[in-house]
């Protein structure tokens, strides 16, 4: 039963897609089956990934739903998969936001309907495949199929840059996880095996894991985005169509920070701690960098990607902190900004539909035509500052928590996210929803739909519940996280983290572990 | 009796949030009137629980209580739970922003009557300003104090933008937010270095540390600082922030962009009286901070006296008693300054009835001048406002110092705190805050001459305007009887001979620290010196405004420099426009257009270029087709196979 739980949420989508696929019909009849059977199928999956959440008992050490197949048998690799703590709530969010995903494009996608939907199932298929791969080669295939829907996504249904958007989204991301590949073979080459749990009491010599790190960092430091590796990302995030950009920003960039975790941090713990102040140092680029250069911008869409950008930065930051709360913390964000910022780009997606323009300038007084919307908009905007009370704060809060323990400049700048994210989005709070109604585009707007809501609405409610109640989620990976980090190879080194908080916080810092 | 009366606290607490919830969410469905009927139903629920509460606290003597609701964070080493704390500190702020707040909300259905909007969202807000600042007060951890600290911003820069069709409200409201923002950094960073020295947030595992924990180095800079006066430091940086202290002031002036009830509200209880709450309740840990208490004093003597001046030049009502409430709040870090953390909420406590007076009556004021705020366009006014002007000048008696009004009671006894701390601090404190006195009278009467008395300036103003109804005066009434008797009653439980009994160890002083029993040893003339500047200020406000008003013209115009100094707030918005918002504004776009377009971007441009050139005359780019994608990533799985085959 277990097995075929996961298994069932990995490949219903293909099956979805392959249905939708094949059908023929005109081509009105064809659109409106695919949409049904595309949402039908991410319902179910959806549902299925839930039970998995309700099946799944954090207190068993190791993975879950796992299920090993031969594949390539003599040559070490087989078809391994399986859930632990960290990757569950990947995969939840995955299902979730392709739901969302297929619902916000019922309206907003006219053209090619059967494509679309065919490309947003293949999608969550890879993006499952991904997350509960634990055999590298497996890995490597689901992480590089993602690759040819969602440039598809972005690049047929796309805006006026679309093909140039693609393209550069595209050619870095695969250019990045040509090192990863290369990682790969090399450590196949040496170890003879792929299989990720075998490869985790794997320790490979200093310099080696030095250039595997690279390998690897450059991998999905591309992907998630790493400071100065974004260079796709304001044109991939503000030329895709709302329903990618969310699955874009809200997971497959988490696709990089969970690579990071699995590769580098537990794989590669000794490298990754030599070199962890050097990335956390890339985190608190991101984080300012991001934050300043949102303010400037003149498009609502590359605004709130930029904002995405900054908060990228603290995962990595988190992560590489190696400290159990910064881990939990950034595992927080990840899930709370996938949720907030799929949001934040529907009720983007929302006013610039309606306008039918992307420039700032030409939105005000929003709020007294959509006050709906100023309402959900609110408390996304809310989520965004990383408010008490919504999800991101909890995420900021440990990973500032563990980045204090490392260092208190890392903290005390990448926490800066708190003032500079307040400032560029409350600007873009005032410029679009306050103010009095006067650009023609505004005054024609109606409030938000029954199916808007329906989106918007149980997005708000999960952003509040993992404010409020972030234990349904902590409590998850909390011990996942904790076990790695209390015992085994990354706990060797965190001692040495405490030497090193040790100089700043002298003798007492022993006290907190 | 603990059960219940914890149950009691409890639904305190959250009656305003259930009011805030239906009333926000309803309010459109339901109509205005339901909204405000839920939302004043909410605060009266809080109001009478919270006087139940405290009766039963005096009666029994519960010490402090812990009221568990759920669990919040726990991750890794890190754990945080929504508990409340009840003890006597949480229950009399309790007490008094409950019920300021329902005086507010009451007030509000009168003063709101004239909006075109519907308001249920206003009074929606009004409760979720007041639910914040009890999270606040109630907590049990400084990460729950955080929240309720966060909330407050939130609520601040909701109610401030209320107008958001204003422009000058929404910037106001977001600099509010922001500035607030800069200070809360610190704040969370402080309460983090905190967790990781004691290993906890909550106030009890903390305090129980606190003592094996005093030696404690924190290294920055290569520096070893005590860790308490750093901890301490970042706390008090939060602090300031909240409650407009020097050089963290500037949104409180443009505060006034809200309602006239917002303001009543922020200035009296639900906002800037969180730092001195905050100092209080860290009293356990700030006390083992020698250095940082003096800053302390220093930086709330020096705001006392740069925001009294302030206030002395201001032509609009709301500004003048704005910069009036900085001003006062820098009395009460001056009593945290020096360990007199009692006295602190002493002048927290009746500042609150007589500043909720002022802005109410101010409020009253600008309703019946259908929203004219220039004094200078005012006068006479006691004539047609007779309720609101008795109501002021009570208020106005009150905040001068003037006996027996309740200022002069809390005031006095910061003063003798001062002077009998010993230090040359204190007597520096002692100094500012004594001349803050005469300036405070001063502009008080400034305010009432200028509005009630002498001759109607604007004719056409005058003729128009019109007393408040009922709804807005009761408050003001009620108001106005705590600003008058609020002083002797209460002075003998917050800092007289019951306090030890009061307090009931939830305020504590180091033993070490006599102040609370040597301030009542002040020198005759020390004591008696504030009451002797505030009545000369009256005086010389008297002389100014109606004996003979050509003297503050004459002044104004004679020393310009200093009149337009003291006009422009010594210049602090400018000053920091120039060298923060500009500087990082044009950063931005800097960064935006070289950084990132040309240099970040330009990267892949010269690549995409090659590949475009490359490609030229072939479709399939152009069309964004599978294939190219697919083989592409067809080269990838040849290499991985060829590999496999290679070396195996």
């Amino acid at each position: 039963m277990h097995t075929v739980l996961l298994t069932l949420v990995t490949y219903l989508p293909l099956l979805g897609a392959l249905i939708i696929f094949l059908m023929r019909g005109s081509s009105e009849e064809v659109a409106r089956t695919a949409r049904w059977i595309a949402l039908w199928t991410s319902v179910v999956v959806f549902g299925l990934s839930i039970v998995m959440w309700s099946k799944f008992d954090p207190t068993l050490p190791g993975y879950q739903f796992d299920y090993q197949s031969t594949w390539l048998e003599g040559y070490g690799v087989s078809y391994h998969v399986g859930v632990d703590g960290i990757s569950l709530f990947f995969i939840i969010l995955s299902t979730l936001l392709t739901l969302v995903a297929i619902l916000a494009a019922w309206q907003m996608i006219i053209d090619r309907i059967r494509d679309y939907m065919v490309a947003i199932l293949l999608l969550e298929t890879t993006l499952v495949g991904l997350f509960s791969s634990l055999d590298m080669v497996v890995f490597y295939c689901f992480y590089e199929a993602t690759l040819i829907p969602s440039s598809m996504l972005i690049g047929i249904w796309g805006g006026p840059k679309r093909i140039f958007a693609s393209l550069t989204f595209f050619l870095f991301t695969f250019t990045g996880s040509l090192f990863m590949m290369i990682g790969i073979l090399w450590i196949w080459v040496h170890t003879g095996t792929t299989d990720i749990p075998v490869l985790m009491h794997q320790s490979f010599s200093g310099t080696v894991q030095g250039w595997l790190l690279l390998g690897f960092v450059l991998a999905f430091g591309v992907k998630l985005p790493l400071f100065p590796l974004h260079s796709w990302l304001p044109n991939a995030y503000s030329e895709a169509p709302a329903p990618t950009t969310l699955l874009v920003s809200g997971v497959m960039s988490k696709a990089g920070a969970y690579g990071l975790l699995r590769f580098c941090i537990l794989m590669l713990p000794e490298a990754s701690h030599r070199y962890s102040m050097l990335i956390m140092i890339l985190g608190v680029c991101a984080v300012i960098y991001g934050a300043v250069i949102a303010l400037a911008q003149t498009d609502i869409k590359r605004m709130v990607a930029y904002s995405s950008f900054s908060h990228m930065g603290l995962i990595a930051i988190g992560l590489f902190s190696f400290t159990a709360e910064g881990i939990n913390g950034a595992l927080m964000q990840v899930i709370s900004h996938g949720v907030t910022i799929s949001a934040l780009f529907l009720c983007i997606a929302a006013v610039t539909y309606r306008a039918e323009t992307r420039s700032i300038t030409e939105f005000g007084g929003v709020a007294s035509q959509m006050p709906k919307l100023a309402l959900l908009g609110m408390i996304f905007i809310m989520a965004n500052v990383g408010l008490p009370g919504t999800g991101a704060f909890v995420g900021e809060l440990l990973v500032m928590v563990g980045a204090l323990q490392v260092s208190f400049w890392i903290a005390l700048l990448g926490g800066s996210t708190m003032i500079l994210g307040a400032i560029y989005t409350l600007v873009l709070y005032r410029k679009v929803i306050f103010g009095a109604v006067v650009k023609p585009a505004v005054s024609h707007m109606r409030d938000l739909s029954v199916r808007e809501l329906t989106i918007l609405v149980p997005l708000a409610l999960i952003t509040l519940w993992m404010g409020i109640y972030p234990n349904s989620f902590l409590s998850v990976f909390d011990p996942a996280v904790v076990s790695f980090t209390s015992s085994g190879r990354v706990a060797e080194l965190t001692s040495q983290v405490h030497t090193v908080a040790v100089n700043s916080i002298d003798t007492h810092s022993a006290v907190v572990r | 009796m603990a059960p219940i009366t914890s149950s009691l606290f409890a639904i305190s607490v959250f009656a305003p949030l259930g009011g805030f919830l239906i009333a926000g969410l309803l309010g459109r469905v339901l109509g205005d009137n339901f909204a405000k009927f839920i939302a004043i139903l909410g605060m009266l629920i809080a109001v009478v629980f919270s006087w139940c509460v405290l009766g039963n606290m005096l009666h029994s003597g519960i010490s402090s209580t812990i009221v568990p609701l759920f669990d919040w964070i726990h991750a890794g080493s890190f754990n945080v739970s929504w508990y409340l704390r009840m003890d006597m500190l949480s229950v009399s702020m309790l007490t008094m922003v409950t019920s300021v707040s329902l005086l507010v909300h009451i007030y509000s259905i009168g003063y709101m009557s004239h909006e075109t909007m519907p308001t249920y969202r206003f009074f929606a807000y009004l409760s979720l300003f007041t639910f914040s600042m009890l999270m606040l007060i109630t907590s049990d951890n400084l990460i729950e104090l955080f929240f309720g600290w966060e909330a407050v911003g939130l609520s601040s820069y909701l109610l401030i933008g209320y107008w958001y069709t204003r422009p000058s409200a929404v910037a106001a409201a977001i600099k509010a937010f922001v500035v607030n923002r800069i200070a809360d950094l610190f704040f969370l960073i402080g309460i983090c270095v905190l967790f990781i020295l004691s290993g906890s947030v909550f106030y009890d595992d903390i305090f129980h540390k606190i003592p094996e924990l005093a030696n404690t180095q924190y290294h920055l800079f290569s520096y070893g600082f005590q860790a308490y006066e750093f901890i301490a430091l970042l706390l008090f940086i939060g602090a300031m922030g909240k409650s407009a202290q020097l050089f963290l002031h500037v949104w409180l002036p443009d505060a006034m962009e809200g309602p006239t009830p917002v303001s009543a509200l922020i200035h009296a209880a639900t906002m800037v009286t969180a730092g001195i709450f905050l100092m209080a309740r860290m009293s356990p840990l700030v006390e083992f901070a020698p250095h940082v208490k003096m800053f302390i004093v220093i930086m709330g003597a020096t705001t006392a006296f740069f925001a009294g001046t302030v206030a002395l030049a201001q032509p609009d009502i709301k500004k003048s008693i704005a910069y009036s409430t900085c001003s006062q709040l820098g009395y009460m870090f001056v009593a945290v300054g020096v360990g007199a953390y009692q006295v602190a909420m002493f002048h927290l406590t009746t500042h609150a009835f007589f500043k909720a007076l002022l802005f109410l009556g101010a409020g009253s004021v600008i309703h019946a001048l259908h929203d004219e705020q220039n004094m200078f366009k005012m006068g006479g006014l006691s004539k047609k406002l007779p309720a609101t002007c008795l109501l002021m000048w009570i208020g106005c008696l009150a905040l001068g110092g003037i006996f027996p009004f309740a200022g002069y009671w809390s005031k006095d006894a910061i003063l003798e705190a001062a002077w009998m701390s010993g230090s040359t601090v204190g007597y520096y404190a002692w100094i500012m805050t004594a001349i803050t006195a005469f300036l405070t009278a001063f502009y008080s009467w400034r305010i009432l001459f200028l509005v009630f008395h002498g001759k109607p300036r604007d004719q056409k103003i005058y003729d128009h305007a019109h007393e408040s109804s009922f709804v807005m005066t009761l408050p003001m009434c009620v108001l106005a009887t705590g600003a008058t008797i609020g002083g002797f009653t209460l002075a003998p439980y917050y800092i007289g001979k019951y306090q030890l009994a009061f307090w009931n160890d939830s305020i504590f002083n180091a033993p070490t620290n006599h102040i609370m029993t040597l301030m009542h040893h002040a020198p005759y003339l020390i004591a008696k010196a504030p009451l002797a500047l505030g009545i000369l200020g009256i005086i010389v406000a008297f002389i100014c405004y109606i004996a003979a008003p050509r003297i503050p013209v004459i002044m104004a115009s004679g020393l310009k420099g200093i009149y337009q100094f003291l006009l422009n707030a010594w210049y602090f918005d400018k000053l920091y426009d120039f060298i923060f918002v500009r500087p990082y504004i044009a950063l931005s776009k800097i960064l935006w257009k070289v950084g990132d377009q040309e240099i970040v971007e330009g990267m892949p441009v010269a690549v995409a270029r090659i590949t475009d050139r490359s490609a030229k005359g072939i479709s399939w780019i152009q069309n964004g087709s599978f294939a190219f994608y697919a083989f592409t990533m067809a080269i990838g799985l040849v290499v991985v196979l060829a590999t496999f085959l290679i070396y195996h």
